[in-house]
């Protein structure tokens, strides 16, 4: 419940907001406040007090200024998919929508480029250039939901990553709304551009922290002319891990190089029904792209790797069809895993490739160690693993074991030369971690550039920067 | 406007009476939003969204929130299309999440004494009962045949009504004598080589206003080679009520189903109606916690089958030369029939083997037409502006012919025709009736 004087303030927050934005475009029901109290991440909810929806740059770069001025905190929110809460209004506040800001604006195929909206959803920007020859290949796997510029705060990768790279690599130019109420515009349809910090990347990833993406131009590749999908089959983690390594050790670079454990396979079969084996301990989904003769040789020459470490069965893909089939099933290997207990929480660890068998054979070692089912599933080509853990967060005593064990999981990522996260965010999830990562000083570096663009800490508090850290002897084995 | 006892009685029987651990299913990753009508046709409103509704769900079961009007309304705006599960990879059950919180809602609604009256009259005494559905229908007959229609339509009377209804008034086939209903005979026998006993489901709609389409549906099973049974005793299937929060009224109504098809000994029991085939495909789910009828609830949907679904297991399609006039057509799904049945390769399968017709799939032929049950009468509205936007897409494909499997459906893509002022050069037909126009032709 609010005081008298909360009253009064928000009272005054409405008008200013409604004089912006127009009452039609605000919501502060009950109904409405709790429908966007979540995201995709278990365990977190938090009312926000008032929902709105700006339909230009300059409305909300004009909101921004006026939660600046009455120090209320402010969340962007694309369509709330993301895994590490980042979209969770921890502290109250105002949820900024992008329904208004929906728009492709222009695909120039001279420059190949796209300019959108941060409300497009990812998927629309792909099916539009695929239509016109050309490829934006970050692909996560909500690309059918989320947005766009929900994307690039996240900075986003996907199963496109090991050969085409992750968001980052696409973004050429935005325009984004700062807490002071200024509009900026960074980079440029530029290749080459060296005027001053790269302030473009300092806004990718940075989590809805510093300031809110108005606009962005993407960079667009021609598409490949063709590509062919193959699964191979193991009985061994390690020798999946290994065919990884191998590949690429090989000169190879395949344009998707997916790892899938048992269980996830069960669980993504469950709710396919494409006929994926269940009867084997892990597959790899490998998919290469490009022209055809490079593609055939290319995955004659996987096939043959992955047979000499010890794959037991490999099959292709008899049609484009069935190929696409497996991408979208894999897609949705994390929301079939629910299905299997209530509470699914998972993680993000990242290791350099050629360390995949060893984080596969740790992450199933801990598991044991802390008497807890963990699957994984991920983009084992560039050594970014889901391990994902089934469990029902009505049951604290294994809560607890489950934060251990990950505590585990991340040291371990740390100590092969990994990360906490490789596209899933640090957000509220690992923000008590991230000291882990970049050490003290690193993180003085970050807390400065936070302060110098939002001095009053209104942009996504309780993200990024914990409260309090948690020590790393504290949990060391 | 809700009193505070109303909406803690509500909350009370939500943490009593939801399953918990079907609310805990959902992950939230939002799959499921681009496949709901709500969502897309309120320009994104989670509000209005499977993942919104069941966080809606959750939050009155924890006590986060409090059960208020917006709340009903969100789940009043739902289609049920169920849609969403489809799409759903952890397999969430939104179907049943939505009945049963509309159930506990509706049982302690206060309500006027007007509407109080209005609903025992329809869900307790009108569609149990087939006999008054017969008598109703009968009247419909007369009002038809008698020339009042014109009158009424001439007075405009129909004004009076929210133009939808109105609509639907004029697209209203032209229904059948009671005695004609009263004297169909229960059996009919194969024609050709015998493949199957067939247990036919007549449904209450479907056998007053669309008595003709169950006729076509029992001459096709004979030209499959089916012995027809018509079990005596069986009554509406209960959607209506299941849908509308009366779950109690809908299980009694499912036990004497079960009781009517029990020793028929038919191979399959048969429905004509996507909206009735996927309540009774779940009478198992609903009677799951009745031991005395769990298991004859389980052996009933076991033989369960959509027509379209029958005649392709016995190859009608490929044993019978189907022909009509050149035309195009193309086919809106039942969404119940789709996304509950999972029946949608079927109908595409038989319309494809007519020969004549060019089959033109419509884009967005999976999503809800805006008829859903009695929605486009309870929320005409919203129903409208579906149906306005499915028409576009119709319009797109040429189409001379609109099939459907659902009676909803079928009367909905009728209003959609006069809507659009196509009638004349655009029809929307059953796919038995159009089946059987192909056999005969």
């Amino acid at each position: 419940m609010f005081s008298a004087n909360e009253k009064k303030k928000f009272g005054k927050l409405k008008k200013g907001l409604i004089d912006i934005v127009g009452s039609e475009n605000i919501d502060d029901s009950t109904s409405g406040r709790l429908v966007y109290s979540y995201d995709a991440t278990p365990n977190y909810q938090s009312l926000p007090d008032v929902i709105v929806a700006p339909g230009s740059a300059e409305e909300m770069a004009a909101v921004l200024k006026l939660c600046n001025d009455m120090e209320t905190p402010v969340y962007a929110r694309g369509s709330g998919t993301n895994l590490c809460a980042d979209t969770c209004p921890l502290k109250g506040g105002v949820v900024l929508l992008f329904k208004r800001m929906n728009q492709i604006l222009e695909l120039d195929k001279e420059n190949l480029t796209i300019t959108v909206q941060p409300g497009v959803i990812t998927k629309e920007i792909c099916d539009c250039v695929e239509a016109q020859g050309l490829f934006y290949p970050p692909d996560p796997g909500s690309m059918a939901i989320a947005t766009i510029g929900g994307n690039i705060s996240e900075n986003s990768g996907g199963l496109h990553g090991l050969k085409y790279g992750v968001t980052r690599d696409y973004v050429l130019a935005l325009q984004v709304a700062l807490p002071n109420g200024k509009l900026i515009r960074t980079g440029g349809k530029l290749t080459k551009d060296v005027a001053g910090y790269d302030l473009t990347r300092l806004f990718i990833g940075s989590e809805g922290t510093l300031g809110v993406i108005t606009e962005a131009t993407l960079k667009l590749i021609p598409k490949p002319e063709s590509q062919k999908t193959i699964l191979a089959l193991y009985q061994d983690l390690e020798a999946a891990g290994r065919s990884v390594s191998s590949i690429i050790a090989n000169k190879m670079i395949p344009a998707t190089l997916e790892f899938l454990d048992q269980d996830t396979l069960k669980a993504v079969e469950g709710f396919a029904h494409i006929g994926l084996p269940t009867n084997v301990q892990a597959i790899l989904l490998i998919v290469q792209d490009g022209p055809a003769e490079i593609v055939d040789r290319d995955i004659q020459r996987i096939a043959e790797i992955c047979r000499e470490q010890q794959a037991v069965d490999v099959q292709l893909a008899a049609s484009e069809e069935e190929a696409q089939k497996l991408a979208t099933a894999r897609r949705t290997a994390l929301s079939a895993l629910a299905r299997l207990k209530p509470t699914t929480i998972l993680e993000d660890a990242t290791v350099p490739r050629s360390e995949i068998a060893k984080m596969v054979r740790a992450i199933a070692d801990i598991a044991q160690k802390y008497d807890l089912r963990i699957s994984t599933f991920g983009h084992a080509g560039d050594g970014n693993l889901h391990p994902t853990c089934l469990t029902d967060a009505r049951n604290t005593e294994e809560m607890e074991r489950v934060e251990k064990a990950f505590a585990e999981i991340f040291e371990k990522a740390i100590e092969l030369g990994g990360t906490l996260t490789g596209e899933h965010g640090v957000g509220a999830t690992k923000a008590p971690y991230l000291k882990w990562k970049l050490g003290e000083a690193g993180l003085e570096v970050m807390r400065g550039i936070k302060q110098s663009i939002d001095p009053k800490g209104i942009m996504n508090p309780g993200k990024v920067f914990a409260d309090v850290s948690i020590e790393r002897e504290a949990t060391a084995k | 406007m809700m009193t505070e006892t109303e909406k803690k009685a509500i909350q009370n029987d939500f943490k009593e009476q939801m399953d918990y651990d079907e609310l805990l299913n959902c992950m939230r990753c939002g799959f499921c939003l681009p496949s709901c009508p709500t969502y897309i046709e309120t320009d994104q409103q989670e509000l209005y969204s499977p993942r919104g509704r069941i966080a809606l769900m959750k939050g009155i079961t924890d006590g986060v929130i409090e059960p208020d009007e917006e709340v009903t309304h969100s789940l009043d705006l739902c289609l049920g299309c169920r849609a969403c599960e489809t799409v759903c990879p952890s397999g969430v059950k939104y179907g049943h999440l939505l009945e049963d919180a509309r159930s506990i809602i509706q049982s302690h609604k206060k309500q006027s004494v007007p509407v109080k009256m209005l609903r025992r009259g329809i869900f307790d005494e009108l569609f149990p009962n087939q006999n008054r559905l017969e008598h109703v229908t009968s009247l419909l007959g007369f009002y038809q045949r008698s020339g009042l229609s014109k009158v009424v339509r001439k007075v405009g009377f129909m004004n009076l009504f929210p133009e939808s209804m109105a609509t639907m008034e004029r697209v209203l086939p032209e229904v059948p004598k009671r005695k004609e209903i009263r004297e169909r005979p229960r059996y009919f026998e194969h024609e050709g080589e015998r493949q199957a006993t067939c247990a036919m489901f007549t449904g209450c709609l479907m056998d007053t206003v669309f008595f003709t389409t169950n006729n076509a549906t029992i001459r096709l099973l004979q030209k499959a080679g089916c012995d027809v049974l018509v079990p005596e005793n069986q009554l509406c299937c209960g959607a209506l009520h299941g849908h509308n929060g009366e779950l109690e009224r809908a299980k009694q109504m499912a036990k004497q189903n079960i009781a009517a098809f029990e020793h028929s000994g038919a191979d399959y029991i048969v429905t004509n109606a996507g909206g009735c085939g996927a309540f009774l495909i779940e009478y198992d789910h609903l009677l799951a916690d009745d031991p005395e009828w769990a298991d004859r609830a389980k052996n009933f949907v076991s033989k369960l089958k959509d027509i379209s679904a029958v005649l392709v297991t016995l190859e009608f399609h490929k044993t019978h030369r189907l022909k009509l006039p050149q035309q195009t057509v193309t086919y809106q799904d039942s969404c119940h029939l789709r996304n509950v049945m999972h029946t949608y390769e079927e109908p595409r399968l038989l319309l494809q083997s007519i020969e004549g017709i060019h089959f033109e799939e419509m884009e967005g032929a999976n999503t809800c037409c805006g008829s859903a049950g009695d929605y486009n009468i309870v929320e005409p509205e919203m129903a409208m502006q579906i149906l306005d936007h499915k028409m576009e897409q119709v319009v797109k494909t040429d189409a001379k012919t609109i099939v459907t499997a659902n009676p909803g459906c079928l009367l909905e893509m009728k209003v959609g025709i006069e809507r659009k002022h196509r009638t004349g050069s655009m029809r929307a037909v059953h796919i038995v009736d159009l089946l059987l126009e192909a056999l005969d032709g």
